[in-house]
């Protein structure tokens, strides 16, 4: 599967897509789920809660490992994916289907400075080996 | 870069879509895709796993049972009936767990013992340097000539007399946890997952062969994570994580496998004797929503203890563990465990969780 290319990467495999109401929903990339394996649990940041760049602010689990999800840009969560606290195997089957969680971004801005799919893809590529 | 080791079915392995991970120096597959449909694949059906990072030792001559009785916490004694296995820990004379490792009586010349793959090499030297002490006559050795494939699942007796009908015969009539030596194959009817089935060991040259027969008679390959998944519901200790030499086998869930009862001499008793488990190892499952795993600190009224094995159940799909918790903690307490920044709840049961296709019922 490759990397849709409407979506913005960082470098701890996250994902963003800025959807058309202005807000940013986030999920974990194709590598990161193929990584990680069959997802048991998914821990989502409370709505509401302010998050910085790069911040720590959700959990997923696979039957293997506990990974951390960090913000990919700065701004207030505004919801999380309900359907994932059943099905948590959305992710493996549907990563760029299966969102986390969606912030108003700070600044929208922000996305620009987050890699586009082909440099992701270079930095997947380089971190194999 | 330190050189990964390799089993003979490396090339299999990768040919079957495996993801390989590092295990203990091993180069071994985690997964041949989910590792969920690998765990339910072996209580539903069949599947097979490489263990031939495991090792095969022979222990040959006059005298062999009465020194596996004392070199083994678990009687040798207890095993009469040609072909039969017992499951031990081998213990330090602190007490502490050497290994755990399955005895099979074959004559009462010859005891083969299977041991895990990272204490191999520390379990042979402790055997050897015992056996020089107390029966210099015997010959231990290392069968590294022997490969081990191990077919677990309701019908995994089926497909492996469908591949070896010439061993039907012999191993037919086996009961549980008993081998029979058919020539260049050695069948065992036991595992490492709850379910029925067989180990097979065999000539090294011969095993990739064998596990291509029994891929095209539909068993599937299970990688270390199903593997793992499987024997944690099966209520079955690890070695180096459930285990090791700074725990006793009481503390570890395994006074079932020490005879203290009998006038037996054998290596720990004195200790195990002088020193009463203050801890003890029981099941948690998990009522919050998370996954146990190990190292979590486990809190309870008496005080705190640690998870020793935890992961997500496919069987129960709940989480569960094993832990170490102090003596007093009864089946059935309330407990919570730190995971993160939370304690989340958490209740002390019995194990095993699941065997033979089934959750066990009660959880």
């Amino acid at each position: 599967m490759s990397n849709p290319t409407n979506l913005k990467y960082t470098p701890s495999h996250e994902w963003a897509r800025l959807e058309a109401d202005g807000t940013v929903s986030v999920g974990i990339t194709q590598h990161a789920q193929e990584l990680l394996g069959d997802m048991v649990f998914v821990e989502a940041p409370a709505v509401g809660r302010t998050l910085a760049a790069a911040e720590e602010c959700a959990v997923v689990e696979s039957v293997k490992a506990a990974a951390d999800v960090y913000a990919p840009i700065a701004g207030d969560v505004v919801a999380t994916n309900g359907d994932l606290d059943g099905s948590p195997e959305n992710i493996n089957s549907d990563p760029y289907g299966a969102w986390i969680f969606r912030v108003q971004p700070a600044n929208v801005a922000d996305l620009d400075g987050l890699m586009d799919a082909a440099a992701y893809q270079t930095h997947v590529d380089s971190e194999a080996h | 870069m330190m050189t990964l080791k390799t089993t003979p079915l490396n090339a299999a392995h990768r040919a079957m879509g495996a993801k390989m991970v590092d295990f203990g120096g091993w180069d071994m597959p985690v997964n041949y895709g989910s590792q969920i449909e690998e765990h339910h694949q072996v209580r539903n059906d069949v599947g097979m796993f490489d263990v031939c990072h495991m090792r095969v030792v022979d222990a040959k001559g006059d005298g062999v049972r009465a020194f596996l009785r004392y070199l083994l916490a678990n009687n040798a004694d207890k095993i009469t009936l040609p072909g039969k296995a017992l499951y031990s820990a081998m213990l330090r004379p602190e007490g502490g767990v050497i290994d755990d490792l399955i005895i099979y009586f074959m004559t009462e010349q010859w005891f083969r013992i299977v041991v895990n793959a990272g204490t191999a090499d520390k379990d042979i030297a402790w055997m050897k340097e015992q056996a020089a002490q107390h029966a210099p006559q015997l010959t231990i050795t290392s069968r590294d000539d022997l490969a081990m494939v191990a077919i677990q699942g309701p019908n995994a007796r089926a497909k492996v007399w469908e591949v070896l009908p010439q061993t039907k015969a012999a191993t037919e009539g086996l009961v549980n946890f008993q081998a029979a030596d058919c020539g260049d194959y050695f069948v065992a009817r036991t595992g490492y997952t709850g379910e029925d089935g067989f180990e097979v060991m065999l000539p090294k040259p011969q095993v990739e062969a064998f596990w291509y027969a029994l891929s095209k008679v539909g068993v599937k390959p299970i990688g270390l994570g199903a593997r793992d998944t499987l024997r944690l519901e099966a209520g079955m200790n690890l070695y180096g994580q459930d285990m090791d030499e700074t725990v006793g086998p009481l503390e570890s869930g395994l006074a079932w496998t020490v005879d203290l009862k009998s006038e037996r001499d054998f290596i720990g008793k004195v200790a195990l004797l002088a020193n009463p488990p203050t801890k003890k190892l029981v099941g948690l499952v998990l009522l919050d929503r998370g996954v146990l795993r190990g190292h979590q600190k486990v809190v309870t009224a008496l005080g705190d203890g640690e998870i020793t094995s935890g992961t997500f159940s496919p069987t129960l799909e709940k989480s569960i563990a094993l832990a170490r918790v102090p003596n007093g903690v009864q089946l059935g307490d309330a407990v919570h465990v730190v995971i993160r920044d939370k304690m989340l709840a958490a209740k002390v049961v019995k194990y095993p969780f699941a065997r033979n296709g089934k959750a066990v019922v009660g959880l």
